[in-house]
């Protein structure tokens, strides 16, 4: 994709004007034509390109650059080389995110991805009131990711919270969710499914509309139960858009940033005294504007990209083999 | 806060880009900026609107009476005055460094916590030399510590103090009432001279309040913490997490580690409500009566009257705090050097940190004044506090700040500060166990410094 973007550059100042100056040369408006069959598709796509220079790549590029120095905020800049990567790997605070983000994405997407699934299976069924389920899953989409956290973050709260409350029925005694690691994880995970898995069932659910009917047909006629056409047609018919879902699932699980900091309830992007579920998007925020140290978190930031490209390729491995194995 | 997980990395993408536009762009507006612009002919034609930033809990630097008295006798310049958040290094301090650093965003008065004063300091570049418009003649009017603290790196004069801490203990009256000791503020203060006298209050308090729903006698592990710092501190050499080098003595310096010790030792005893100050909890709890004591220095009386609202007035009063002297907190305002009126607003900070500014915001949110004529005033100095039951908060405060020396606090104050309760915060609420939690609490603080 980034080799793309220096190609509209040239195209564009070759405006008619100058074209004009050469036609004395014999082949009239035919070169114009030309140029103007050439030029427009890649004038047209440029705006695109023109943003995603502006708003992707310089970021990119710059942060790269930022992350080679001992960068402060509004302070000193000194050339460092690769010296904040060395700390990076070395930092337990790092990778202590790094596990609460995997940890995170992996009891939120798994369990996402398979109800949503299920969901968009059901639904696509012929039961009564479709159009009002298809419309009811996909609403929680509607709420800000804030106010969703801010409702949850009540109701796992510590004294008046109402899951400790239900738990209470059964004599468990109250839960201070923030408290450790595998609590928190829970309760942030519950945030990220309520969310999304409609979002995700609605898309499955537009792929299995495209399955062609006559592939169901022929199965009951083989006399295949609905149990195996799910598993032997739909399941391996879906896998591009499964593909597209779980990378987009991974990206924004690795970035995982909003819901975190609304269940801490301070700004100080700590997440938890200890970090119990400070994700590495909290880190990169922590370092950058509260401990002021640009260069360090724009490291970090670059790690995250680098992980973020390793948690695709091994999804990408795995969901290119579902069904695959005819 | 960005609304959509899946637009996460685009949003974060463009705030860096955001970012990176104002770090290049402010490199070469900078040298530009300190010339006055707008002369004082063009200045008196239209009307000039200085903005003023602040930050605090409650009735924080309660400027707006003073705002109000100004606007009607400054036709030419009118004053607009915002209180931004109740959040100070994680929140106010980020914002006005990028803004600083993009050269463009901040007020034309922006309020400064001691806190960081360090790092401002070492940043001259961004403010306006106030010398410039003749704020040198001040300097008589404040504590030495607190003129000098105003000083850059350069010397120059750039900031001018608005208030400072003191030390009290507020506590509510009723529940004290209730718990069978005494209500009265002189009583009070007498039944603990010092903190081991202090626990036993709070072991008299919670036994009488064993229940799960009951009130704690202290809110959590935070106000205690800064309290006895700011007492030790000057038994220590005047110095908090560094000393006069700039150099990281967290684990040296035994004023930290006896605030550590006092903080663990309350909360082993379960004394504390387990709640982190500057939160919702935490202003719910000052509310509901949650707990019964906390550390005050001045500006926390407006925080409280501003978090127990009108109905709890009388509840809440003042008393002598254990252990005697210290300071906690207080500010200052300045004016950044992108500031397009930087003569009115140095007017405007002039009369802010003079003593009619003082005695105003003193009246409004109990923020004691740090300018010695408005301490002498008698409005200041007779000042009852309604709030607290009639307290007469100008004699208590004034006697706290006597010989009074603010600690020297470095550069990454703020950083430091912030890392290091954080896991004070965390050992109180039981994530962090005690035995472990001096380790911690030494490493969060160096990492932060580092």
């Amino acid at each position: 994709m980034t080799l793309n973007v220096d190609t509209p550059a040239p195209a564009r100042p070759e405006g008619p004007r100058r074209a004009s100056g050469h036609r004395s040369s014999g082949r009239g408006g035919n070169g114009l034509a030309r140029f103007d069959l050439r030029a427009t598709p890649y004038f047209l796509v440029s705006p695109y390109f023109l943003l995603f220079a502006v708003f992707g790549l310089f970021p990119l590029v710059y942060t790269a650059w930022v992350s080679l120095h001992d960068w402060e905020l509004a302070g000193d800049k000194t050339f460092l080389g690769l010296d904040n990567y060395a700390e990076l790997i070395a930092d337990e605070a790092f990778w202590n995110a790094v596990v609460n983000t995997l940890g995170i994405f992996v009891i939120s997407t798994i369990p996402q991805l398979v109800l949503a699934l299920m969901l968009a299976n059901a639904l696509n069924k012929r039961i009564r009131g479709r159009l009002f389920f298809r419309l009811g899953i996909l609403l929680p989409l509607v709420t800000s990711v804030v106010a969703v956290a801010v409702v949850f973050t009540q109701l796992y709260g510590r004294d008046y919270g109402m899951i400790n409350w239900f738990l209470g029925l059964f004599g468990v005694e109250a839960i201070e969710w923030q408290n450790q690691s595998w609590t928190a994880w829970i309760a942030i995970s519950t945030m990220i499914d309520w969310r999304w898995t409609g979002y995700n069932a609605i898309i499955l659910l537009a792929a299995m509309q495209t399955i062609p009917k006559d592939l169901y047909e022929a199965a009951s006629l083989d006399g295949a139960s609905p149990r195996r056409q799910f598993w032997q047609i739909t399941v391996p018919m879906l896998r591009p858009t499964l593909v597209f879902v779980v990378f987009v699932s991974t990206i924004g699980g690795l970035t995982l940033f909003a819901e975190p900091v609304m269940f801490e309830g301070n700004p100080t992007m700590a997440g938890g005294a200890t970090g119990q579920y400070q994700t590495v998007a909290m880190f990169i925020v922590k370092e950058a504007f509260r401990d002021f140290d640009m260069g360090y978190a724009s490291a970090a930031a670059w790690m995250l990209f680098a992980l973020i490209l390793v948690g695709i390729l091994i999804n990408y491995s795995f969901t290119r083999r579902i069904g695959g194995k005819k | 806060m960005l609304n959509n997980k899946r637009q996460g990395k685009l949003a974060a993408v463009a705030v860096m880009a955001a970012t990176a536009l104002a770090i290049t762009s402010c490199g070469s507006s900078e040298p530009s900026k300190p010339a006055a612009d707008g002369g004082s002919a063009s200045a008196a034609a239209e009307p000039v609107t200085i903005t003023v930033h602040t930050f605090g809990g409650g009735e924080n630097f309660g400027y707006d009476e003073a705002v109000k008295k100004w606007n009607a006798e400054h036709p030419n310049i009118q004053v607009k005055y915002q209180n931004l958040t109740d959040r100070f290094e994680d929140v106010y301090l980020p914002q006005l460094l990028q803004k600083l650093q993009a050269g463009s965003g901040t007020a034309d008065i922006v309020g400064i916590d001691e806190g960081a004063m360090g790092l401002m300091k070492a940043r001259p570049q961004f403010f306006a030399d106030l010398g410039q418009y003749g704020l040198e003649s001040r300097k008589a009017d404040f504590p030495a510590a607190k003129w000098e603290n105003g000083l850059n790196k350069d010397g120059k004069l750039f900031a001018l103090g608005t208030d400072i801490g003191g030390m009290t203990m507020c506590y509510r009256k009723d529940l004290f009432e209730k718990a069978g000791l005494p209500g009265d503020r002189e009583e009070v203060g007498k039944l603990w001279p010092d903190w081991n006298a202090f626990m036993e209050v709070g072991k008299k308090f919670q036994a009488a309040n064993p229940g799960k729903g009951d009130p704690k006698f202290l809110d959590g592990p935070n106000t205690l913490y800064n309290v006895v710092l700011s007492q030790e501190g000057p038994k220590n050499g005047n110095i908090a997490y560094f000393d006069t080098n700039n150099q990281l003595v967290i684990d040296k310096n035994p004023a930290v580690k006896t605030a550590f010790d006092t903080v663990k030792s309350f909360s082993e005893a379960g004394l504390t409500a387990k709640l982190a100050s500057f939160t919702p909890e935490w202003n719910a709890a000052i509310k509901k009566g949650g707990f019964a004591t906390m550390g005050c220095p001045a500006w926390m009386l407006g925080v409280v009257s501003g978090a127990a609202g009108d109905e709890n007035k009388g509840k809440w009063d003042v008393a002598a705090v254990p252990g005697g002297a210290g300071n906690w907190g207080g500010s200052y305002l300045a004016v950044p050097a992108q500031s397009k009126h930087p003569k009115e607003a140095a007017e405007v900070l002039n009369y802010l940190t003079g003593k009619e500014g003082h005695v105003l915001a003193f009246q409004e949110a109990a923020a004691f004044p740090s300018s010695l004529p408005a301490q002498q005033d008698p409005a200041v100095a007779d000042l009852k506090n309604e709030f607290f039951n009639d307290a007469p908060t100008g004699q208590i405060f004034g006697a706290s700040v006597k010989d009074l020396l603010p600690l020297f606090l470095g550069e990454k104050h703020a950083q430091v500060k912030t890392a290091a309760e954080k896991v004070l915060e965390g050992m109180d609420k039981g994530s962090i166990p005690y035995g472990e939690a001096w380790t911690k609490f030494v490493e969060a603080g160096t990492k932060a410094a580092g």
